[in-house]
């Protein structure tokens, strides 16, 4: 889980406009000033009246700088973090400043104690404010990256969906049978798009469902789209993350095949290396001439942050181009269920 | 329509053959309504417009995402001919393309198609001209793969990757392959823009492809540079202001 967190996470300031940050702000604020009052009088009536106390010269430093950062916040948030942490730090101490030399004139007895000690106070309830905010960032962020994951993974160009359900339609008056297996194609398609994929899936699983997305891909493509399976030695109780071969598989066929009137081969080779490792290789043609890409880009993305959510360093994905092919070779470790549940037993045991 | 009317001549383009099938069922079933004649049907842009050399049509029912030569494409190219036909976009999924087409009020069809919005489209074809030139160019997205010309009343692709150069003469611009020249209704400034992957400005007047580039050679006499195209005699002078040029073709 480690790697995934900190390819996403980055450290950022709060956004200070945001309401919710405001109101935090203003919750430590005075819980710091009560906290301030708690320790410097024995007895509960006194506290309120030395919170009171506490709290009037503070009110107008915190006005102040929720008003700065505010309207800084942009800007703020466009600078490194660690540059805008110093940059927030600087305008506190200014803020600090500020206020007593203010109520200087106002309350001179409440000044006494000098600027130095305001700063310093400043100082600090600034850290801690930013700190609990870096911490609460941390603590969303793998729920944010299961979001984005979840999200990622349920996309199918519409593209393709669409044109099949068009295919399927050119089909029902003339060939009825041939348009009910199409369907039950795409329903066995959409039923893994949809269903929840955070758990491992087996090879054979993710072969068959590549099987029936080609189904599909034939339907509207005909001999335009040639396949080569190159399945037989693969040990189909492989564990792999669901949904890793069918999105490359649609890549192939979205920029190798579709951009050609000419057949296209797109060739699937699933074997286990003598090491025992499980190694995954699709070719597809390749057109130089073509601006895609970011979609590519994206689906390559997400595959590998989930290979290495599930298998950390031990997994890989490599592409590779050459004058007319474009290659995706993905290397994971040998893991079966069988295994995994022995290796849970022998821990109980 | 009334008795007598001739029947709407219509030509299907789609790179996908069971589209075209769907396509032909549904303006069968038009029949009664509308009298449709289904005079071809294409597989890509180019496909269509050799279609249409032999058999003219009122109406073609272009899809957008095709191999060789894509619909946007296809509906510049039909602007030349003599007779253009309307054009009617179909696509199963092309966000940018369809806001376009809205704002413009250009007539398209979505994928699956149904009966009714294919005879509403079909009916008002006749009020919908071939959309402008300018808004096909903004759809664009990426250079043509063909330049067209228009001889003696036909039309003639030139493929991209057989020009040699393009040239600026007084009205037109002259393309040039290994076979021969043709004259081009278009601007070199908007040609360059387009095709800056594929052409390098030699001179004011003159793009040459970067991929038949031979090697530059200097004129002794004259302190200048020529440049050598394979498949080509004629040297082309490269100006004073180009030379740069010439650089970035030897470290490439």
């Amino acid at each position: 889980m480690g790697s995934i967190d900190q390819s996403i996470h980055r450290d950022a300031l709060p956004d200070f406009r945001n309401l919710g940050v405001i109101l935090r702000i203003v919750c430590i604020v005075l819980l710091l000033c009560v906290f301030a009052a708690l320790c410097q009088v024995q007895s509960w009536g006194g506290t309120f009246e030395r919170f009171l106390e506490v709290v009037l010269p503070v009110q107008p430093a915190l006005l102040l700088s929720l008003g700065a950062l505010w309207a800084a916040s942009d800007w703020l948030r466009r600078r490194p973090y660690r540059e805008g942490v110093l940059l927030v730090a600087v305008l506190e101490l200014g803020v600090a400043a500020l206020v007593h030399a203010g109520l200087g004139s106002v309350m001179p007895d409440l000044t006494q104690a000098g600027p130095e000690r305001y700063g310093v106070l400043a100082l600090a309830a600034t850290g801690l404010i930013l700190y609990y905010f870096h911490l609460r960032s941390r603590a969303l962020s793998p729920a944010l990256t299961e979001a984005r994951l979840q999200a990622l993974q349920a996309r199918i160009r519409p593209h393709f969906l669409f044109n099949s359900i068009n295919a399927v339609l050119s089909l029902i008056r003339l060939e009825p049978r041939r348009a009910e297996v199409a369907l039950e194609d795409m329903a066995d398609l959409f039923r893994v798009l949809m269903a929840d994929n955070r758990e491992l899936s087996t090879l054979a699983r993710e072969v068959e469902l590549t099987r029936q997305y080609l189904n599909l891909e034939q339907l509207r493509l005909g001999p335009r789209l040639r396949v080569e399976w190159h399945v037989d030695n693969m040990p189909e109780d492989a564990l792999i993350p669901p949904l890793v071969l069918q999105p490359l598989v649609e890549n192939a066929v979205y920029h190798g095949i579709e951009p050609c009137t000419g057949p296209g081969v797109i060739s699937i080779n699933a074997y286990k290396s003598p090491r025992g490792e499980i190694h995954l290789v699709l070719r597809n043609p390749y057109r130089r001439d073509g601006a895609h890409h970011a979609g590519n880009k994206m689906a390559l993305g997400n595959i590998r942050e989930r290979l290495s959510l599930h298998f950390d360093a031990e997994a890989g994905l490599r592409t590779t181009v050459s004058e007319n092919t474009y290659q995706v070779h993905i290397v994971m470790p040998y893991r079966t269920a069988a295994a995994q549940a022995a290796r849970v037993e022998e821990a109980l045991a | 329509m009334s008795p007598g009317t001739p029947a709407l001549r219509v030509a299907i383009v789609d790179d996908e053959a069971p589209a075209r099938s769907r396509m032909h069922d549904l303006l069968e079933d038009c029949a009664p309504d509308l009298s449709v004649q289904v005079v071809g049907e294409a597989a890509n842009g180019r496909d269509l417009l050799e279609l249409l050399e032999r058999q003219p049509a009122d109406v073609v029912l272009l899809d957008i995402r095709m191999p060789e030569m894509d619909g946007i494409e296809a509906a510049q190219h039909l602007h030349k001919l003599a007779r253009r036909p309307a054009v009617i976009f179909t696509t199963a999924f092309d966000a940018y393309a369809l806001k376009a087409f809205e704002l413009h009020a250009v007539d398209y069809l979505l994928k699956p198609i149904r009966l009714q919005r294919l005879q509403e489209a079909l009916s008002r074809v006749h009020t919908q001209p071939l959309p402008g030139i300018e808004l096909l160019q903004q759809l664009q997205s990426q250079a043509r793969r063909h330049l067209s010309v228009q001889e003696r009343g036909k039309l003639i692709l030139v493929p991209m990757d057989k020009i040699l150069f393009l040239r600026a003469e007084l009205k037109y611009v002259t393309i040039r392959t290994a076979e021969r020249d043709y004259l081009l209704e278009e601007s070199l400034t908007r040609l360059e823009e387009e095709f800056a992957e594929r052409f390098v400005r030699i001179h004011r007047s003159c793009l040459v492809a970067r991929e038949h580039i031979d090697r530059f050679e200097r004129v002794a006499e004259e302190g200048g540079w020529r440049v050598l195209l394979r498949g080509l005699n004629e040297r082309l002078p490269v100006s004073r202001r180009q030379q740069h040029v010439i650089k970035e073709f030897a470290r490439a």
